[in-house]
């Protein structure tokens, strides 16, 4: 799956996509494969705050829970809430329809530091390498 | 992203299947020292599983090990050797008969759970647990030595392959001259299965479901080719290769213990709930006289099976509290049941909680989320009605 050159990603496997002050965040094609088939997403409520580098939420697939990390410190203005009942969609589209949350960003120079697409790409290529190196 | 159980990096022990799983490209993890597959690309998790409740599934499971204990030069050594080591009674065992069982410590507690196969009249082969497998090996030689018997370590020398599912039978079948219908559940045979003669081919299994699992060379080779030949004669019947992740869920929704899990050097026998595999008539074994004071002084906790009732998946380790919001047991394993479509979970919890219906709390991630006491086994398969029914299954 294409990773859009619009949006920034983390090393954690999110990614971000923003318009104005406006932040939409969701967890990359990578992310999903590696949970494998995701039957809850736990998020925040419009109204909380989330820190940059702190979790958010939770995803959960049938074997494994994982910690969902803000890339960016805000408030919430939105939660997906067709995840709660159809969250395997972050497995079949995660960079579109099943995003996680949308957020009004309290500093948008947070987001200088993560990656675009092309560094992301390279990323996961090494992080798969590490994998095949530690078995 | 980042997963709350990432394996850790060491070196990993591989079964001769390892190149073709990573060819088929599996997701592998460490599972007790071992690189396994979680799950495969062809289906994944879900889709393994619900191939072996439908049809077929085909997993490598040659990480777990081998015990043969034979008599020495006194006929009866091997029996008087298994009788000692394990819970059950081997006595029982015709020649082509297997039976579930476990090695205790003398406190009662287990060293591991295993399959007692009686090869012969005087010779025995227990299958093993994968992380247990060295601790097992000096667990039955120290305990064995005053007894006229052999023992030896057969884990390298086995692949093993469980093919498991309702149509397991029509693929095995397939490939061997065994008539594998004349073979009841917990019996097994030899027979020549892809051309390889006097292979052991045992009606056992770790899913729930019906199934086969057979035990052929581990040289690489062999060991690809007969993988070749079973998922060949798999295709029609809608086989696909299963990983760990899938074994885990068929075998919770089963209740099958999982050792450092539901049972443990911690947790004794009638904790676990495994009385009808433990028997006390048969006289001394190891562990026997402890379990002996441990009934009579009465349980302390359970094992129960949960269901949620609020959203929330109970996970392996979370705590189980009350309506106040004390702490009053633990999950041993816990996750979404593909079967049933519901969040199911096995936890120790007090006796006096233990009731079918009674709300116990599971705490995720500091919240306190509503289930309830349910029957297990959480799945069990439909009898065949035609099916002779077997002699003594324990």
């Amino acid at each position: 799956m294409a990773y859009p050159a619009k949006y920034r990603y983390t090393k954690q496997h999110e990614w971000v996509d923003v318009n104005a002050d406006v932040a939409t965040i969701g967890i990359t094609d990578y992310a999903q494969h590696e949970l494998g088939d995701v039957v809850f997403a736990e998020l925040p409520k419009p109204g909380a705050t989330i820190t940059a580098g702190k979790s958010f939420g939770t995803v959960e697939s049938v074997k494994a829970v994982s910690e969902i990390y803000a890339p960016a410190s805000g408030e919430v203005i939105e939660a997906n809430a067709e995840l709660h009942d159809t969250p395997e969609k972050i497995n079949s589209d995660p960079h579109g329809a099943a995003w996680l949350i949308k957020v009004r960003l309290a500093n948008p120079a947070e987001l200088k530091d993560l990656m675009d697409a092309a560094a992301y790409e390279a990323f996961i290529v090494e992080a798969d390498k590490t994998k095949e190196a530690s078995a | 992203m980042e997963s709350l159980n990432s394996p850790t990096i060491a070196e990993l022990r591989k079964t001769s299947l390892n190149a073709l799983h990573r060819r088929l490209g599996a997701k592998m993890v460490n599972f007790g020292g071992w690189d396994m597959p979680v799950e495969y690309p062809s289906g994944g998790l879900v889709a393994e599983h619900k191939a072996v409740r439908g049809a077929v599934g085909v997993f490598d499971v040659s990480h777990m090990g081998d015990i043969r204990i034979r008599s020495g030069r006194t006929a009866g050594g091997a029996l008087a050797a298994v009788q000692h080591i394990s819970m059950n009674d081997a006595s029982r065992l015709a020649v082509g008969q297997a039976h579930y069982s476990a090695l205790l410590y003398p406190e009662g507690t287990f060293v591991d759970d295993v399959i007692v196969h009686r090869l012969g009249q005087d010779d025995f082969l227990l299958v093993i647990n994968a992380g247990t497998r060295e601790k097992d090996i000096d667990w039955v030689r120290g305990n064995t030595k005053t007894f006229d018997c052999v023992v030896e370590d057969l884990s390298d020398a086995y692949t093993q392959l469980a093919i498991q599912g309702p149509r397991a039978i029509d693929v095995l079948q397939r490939l061997t001259d065994a008539d594998l219908g004349g073979i009841k559940n917990y019996w097994f045979t030899h027979g020549t299965v892809s051309g390889l003669k006097n292979t052991l081919i045992a009606r056992t299994g770790y899913t729930g479901e019906d199934g086969f699992e057979i035990y052929v060379p581990s040289d690489k080779i062999t060991s690809e080719e007969v993988w070749t030949k079973v998922m060949d004669a798999g295709r029609e019947f809608g086989v696909v290769p299963c990983g760990l992740g899938a074994r885990n869920t068929l075998r919770l929704e089963a209740k099958m213990a999982l050792y450092g899990h539901e049972i443990s050097e911690k947790i004794n026998v009638w904790e676990a709930g495994l009385d009808r595999y433990c028997k006390m008539e048969k006289g001394e074994f190891v562990g026997r006289g402890m379990l002996e004071r441990a009934k009579a002084a009465g349980l302390a906790r359970t094992l129960v099976g949960l269901e949620m009732i609020d959203r929330g998946i109970a996970r392996d380790e979370y705590c189980c509290c009350n309506e106040a919001g004390q702490v009053i047991g633990v999950v041993t394993s816990g996750s979404p049941s593909p079967t049933l479509g519901k969040n199911i979970a096995l936890a120790y919890v007090p006796p006096a909680m233990a009731a079918l219906g009674t709300v116990i709390y599971v705490e995720i991630r500091s919240q306190k989320c509503k289930a309830q006491v349910v029957s297990t086994p959480f799945y069990k398969r439909a009898k065949k009605v035609a099916a002779p029914q077997s002699a003594a299954v324990v």
